[in-house]
């Protein structure tokens, strides 16, 4: 495998260790062991790609690990970063049946992590390709060409399924580096960027042609690749991080510039999706440039991907955080925090607990971890240094809410050096307007068939978070894969 | 609370629990300690002409994360000078008066025989044990299992013992024969005073995959070994009842085979066995497991109302009988507690794929759709009966549990014996409305 993409040597996500390390032999062993092998397994069910998991567990078990590694990535392609990035709780542990009887269930995303681990980058995946190639198309090429769009697991997914079957896939990506979030925004504490990078490479490797620093609609037209290729997948990801749009948020340069425009984000057309809250993609896409923030605030996003990446971010001067939200993303970015040693991280809702769409888990170990939870909380402004609009944080003016909504009153400081806003991400109306006959919804997903992927355009597909809103990796290997089965089914005909 | 007391052929041991013949019972110094912590007797590790010992002797059989469900050895006899076993005889015998030491031999002449018994008879033993079943190594000589498999050697060698012992003899058979009752009822004839069974049963327990060599290998070459533990005691439950059934064996018998807990002596006891033997689980865990074989069993006993091992002895084995006798009409068929189940569904697949095909899942649950929102529905609206045992609600969707079809269920027991869940199948009894009858009848 080639070091095509480097990393930097020094990235503030080292400093994090894993949670759930890789599986000595004998723990392996011992967790397989306690599998009970169920028919029909409801872990299987549960997972978005239909992972054979009491399959490649008795693997495990009889010492099989290659055989393992080959039943998981027979479902799954990241099945090595799944196994480390899966919400397993909610997913195939979730429906371990040995819960139902008082046991522990079944550790499934580490005894993954135990088979794949050791082949990541070795020739299995080429293996498999070869011996599906055999039995799809008898080895041959079939001549026909699909650019997919984003170089993220679901495109990944889609193409490694397209090469299989003798189809020359091309993935687009605008980033030096391709992965998408599977790379920039895994929490360190469940995989670091240059394993992410490694398992991308790898399922890149096995005959994708990857085209980083293209970015289409830009440096390259729809129209071209509408008219080049047989097929095309969107597979891109959502947009920027929305902003909370209240007074302060801004720097001055871009408050005069488009601050006023900015009305009051809270109900509305607003969207929850499992990742978090988004403004509306109309909005967003109104914001346009304007999503450059103010000194101390980040997105979440963003500041996940400067721990990930970079080295240069740091919390001097960092008491007392807020994050913004009650996603998965705004627990991700507490979370860190409290493991960078910020002492106070709060993370603010609207609504109740109950109600928000991060999973309880998450919550539960970020509050292990010393974060504080405070629902039913709205930002109303922000506080600076002197009144100056490019001052340092101070703090933020909060109020309660109710049905999240301010309660007339109720307004409070609340000290903050930093705030992170973690309240979703916009969509990509603007992009998919370049492929006639694609549609996205009110919050700017894209609109696909439920069974295939397939957009309007029934030359165009697309899966991923661009489709579901901001899933798992495993959704989008999912999806991804629909859409190649659905894209293959099309060319053969 | 029962008395534990047991009186093997005139040897009177403080309860039924000896160490049997091998590793633990090498040397004085180890049957000391088992005594101090209760064993109540001891069979020492056979006394013969001293043999060398291979390195390398044991290999195990694991199942899952369970060690050594088996053990297979090719260790020989007592490697000790015989003058050293007999002075540790000696001395032990002297300080537990009260407990059951047994001297295992295996010699070869007529001669021999008659100068170890008297010697043992004189360090102090209570009684010896002829050693006709070690089935390895020992047995190329002309020993051990070679004896055992031959009915006229076991009785001639038997009545040479008995020409000089004055104590009781006790015969150790080898399981690694057609029919056990045979050498059994040779040693009778020739005046045993007592059978002991099992001894190990000959095995190759693996094969080092890497090496191509039988485990466990001496180097690069192995040999067959005898095999014990938990896996082989329900050889030795057969044999122990045949000899029991057998009007020709008016003798006890000394049980063994795989006894690690006071159930599995109850169950030798109760199959005709007056004292037990253990050797494997005292070499997997040490001399201490004796507290909870006596407490254990003194607890059984008391729980069925019984004040001794003697009324145990041979509970069972009236109800052991011959196929032909068993009731035809007699039916049960499988029930499955849907308070219990967790939906694993084992016992489906076991029943279609390798039984009788009698368990049905709920309708749709083939079609992942219906099933899901029928589960959706169910979960919602039902309300779930809760555990006998914890009192809790089950979750399990109702449908992933399956049910019984009666008119197909053979009653073949197999379901139950898969559900990793305790007591959620059960075999219910259906009553019968003709009178019994058996294969024998309708011959």
């Amino acid at each position: 495998m080639s070091d095509r993409f480097q990393l930097r040597s020094r990235r503030i996500e080292l400093a994090f260790t894993d949670l759930k390390p890789l599986y000595s032999r004998s723990e392996a062993t011992s967790e397989a062991q306690r599998c009970l092998y169920c028919y029909d397994a409801p872990c299987t069910k549960a997972c978005p790609t239909r992972i054979d998991v009491p399959g490649f567990i008795k693997k495990i078990a009889t010492g099989n690990i290659k055989g393992s590694a080959r039943t998981i990535l027979n479902s799954n392609v990241f099945g090595y970063s799944c196994a480390r990035v899966c919400p397993v709780e909610v997913l195939c542990v979730g429906a371990c049946v040995l819960s139902l009887e008082g046991k522990p269930p079944i550790a499934i995303g580490r005894l993954q992590r135990y088979a794949t681990e050791p082949f990541v980058g070795t020739k299995v995946l080429m293996e498999r390709r070869e011996n599906v190639g055999r039995s799809a198309n008898k080895g041959k090429p079939s001549g026909r060409k699909i650019a997919l769009v984003g170089a993220g697991p679901a495109s990944i997914a889609c193409a490694s399924y397209l090469t299989e079957r003798g189809h020359k896939p091309v993935i687009f990506e605008k980033r030096d580096v391709p992965g998408g979030l599977n790379v920039s925004g895994i929490a360190p504490y469940k995989m670091h960027a240059h394993d992410s990078l490694k398992d991308t490479e790898w399922a890149l490797s096995s005959g994708i042609e990857l085209r980083t620093g293209v970015e289409i609609g830009k440096d390259v037209s729809c129209g071209s690749l509408l008219e080049e290729y047989d097929a095309i997948f969107i597979g891109i990801g959502l947009g920027e991080d929305s902003l909370l749009g209240i007074p302060g948020e801004r720097s001055r340069f871009e408050g005069k510039r488009g601050g006023d425009e900015v009305e009051d984000k809270r109900g509305g057309d607003e969207l929850e999706g499992k990742r978090g809250e988004r403004v509306s993609a109309k909005r967003a896409v109104k914001q346009g440039e304007a999503a450059t923030r103010g000194p101390g605030i980040f997105s979440a996003i963003d500041m996940i991907e400067k721990i990930k990446l970079d080295s240069t971010f740091n919390l001097d001067g960092v008491e007392t955080v807020a994050v913004i939200g009650g996603g998965n993303t705004a627990i991700d970015a507490a979370r860190e925090l409290a493991h960078l040693g910020c002492r106070n991280v709060n993370i603010l809702y609207r609504r109740t607990e109950a109600e928000m769409p991060g999973y309880a888990h998450e919550l539960q170990a970020a509050r292990a971890a010393g974060v504080h939870f405070i629902e039913k909380i709205l930002p109303i402004r922000l506080l600076r240094v002197g009144d100056n609009p490019d001052g340092k944080l101070k703090g933020l003016i909060v109020a309660s809410a109710e049905k999240a909504r301010p309660v007339p009153g109720t307004e409070r400081e609340f000290a903050a050096q930093m705030l992170v806003v973690a309240i979703g991400q916009a969509g990509q109306a603007e992009f998919i307007s370049g492929f006639p006959g694609v549609k996205s919804d009110s919050s700017g997903c894209v609109v696909v068939d439920e069974k295939t992927g397939r957009t309007g355009n029934t030359k165009v597909f697309a899966g991923g978070d661009c489709v579901n809103g901001g899933k798992e990796v495993v959704n989008a290997v999912a999806e991804g894969k629909r859409a190649a089965i659905a894209i293959d089914e099309m060319l053969k005909e | 609370m029962a008395n534990l007391s047991i009186d093997f052929a005139g040897i009177k041991s403080p309860n039924p629990f000896w160490l049997a013949s091998g590793p633990p019972t090498n040397t004085g110094e180890q049957v000391q300690r088992a005594f101090e912590m209760g064993w109540g007797g001891a069979v020492w590790k056979t006394i013969g002409r001293p043999i060398v010992n291979v390195s390398s002797r044991l290999g195990g059989l694991d199942e899952a994360d369970r060690r050594m469900v088996g053990l297979s050895n090719i260790e020989l006899i007592s490697d000790r000078p015989i003058e050293t076993n007999l002075a540790e005889i000696s001395e032990v015998k002297k300080l537990f008066s009260d407990r059951a030491v047994i001297a295992s031999l295996m010699f070869d002449s007529r001669e021999e025989w008659h100068e170890m018994v008297k010697r043992a008879e004189e360090a102090g033993a209570d009684g010896v044990e002829l050693n006709f079943g070690c089935p390895h190594g020992m047995c190329e000589r002309g020993m051990g299992s070679a004896v055992g498999q031959e009915p006229a050697v076991v009785r001639k060698i038997t009545s040479w013992v008995k020409e000089v012992a004055t104590i009781p003899v006790l015969v150790k058979l080898t399981p690694n024969i057609t029919d056990i009752t045979e050498p059994a009822a040779a040693a009778v004839d020739a005046g045993a005073d007592g059978i002991v069974l099992i001894n190990t049963v000959r095995s190759i327990i693996g094969v080092d995959l890497a090496r191509f060599v039988p485990i466990p290998s001496v180097g690069y070459r192995g040999t067959p070994g005898g095999y014990s533990g938990p896996a082989v005691k329900p050889i030795a439950l057969h044999m122990v009842s045949a000899l029991a059934r057998d009007p020709r064996i008016d003798v006890p018998i000394s049980g063994i085979g795989g006894i690690s807990t006071w159930r599995d002596a109850a169950e030798f006891i109760a199959l005709g066995s007056t004292s037990v033997q253990i050797c494997t689980a005292v070499m997997h865990h040490g001399f201490r497991i004796i507290d909870d074989l006596i407490d254990g069993l003194s607890n059984y006993l008391d729980e069925k109302e019984m004040h001794s091992v003697a009324e145990l002895v041979g509970r069972a084995v009236k109800a052991v009988g011959e196929w032909g006798q068993l009731d035809l009409t007699y039916k049960v068929t499988a029930d499955i507690d849907p308070r219990t189940c967790i939906g694993c569904e084992i016992c489906y697949v076991a029943c279609r794929d390798g039984g009788h095909n009698a368990i049905r899942l709920p309708a749709g649950a083939e079609d992942e759709e219906e099933r899901r929102s029928a589960e959706a529905r169910e979960a919602s609206t039902r309300p779930r009966p809760a555990s006998a045992e914890t009192g809790r609600a089950s979750l399990t969707p109702v449908s992933r549990i399956p049910s019984v079809d009666a008119t197909q269920c053979v009653g073949c027991n197999l379901c139950s014996l898969v559900c990793p869940v305790a007591g959620c199948i059960t075999m219910k009894e259906q009553r019968a409305k003709v009178e019994p009858a058996s294969p024998n009848c309708r011959r």
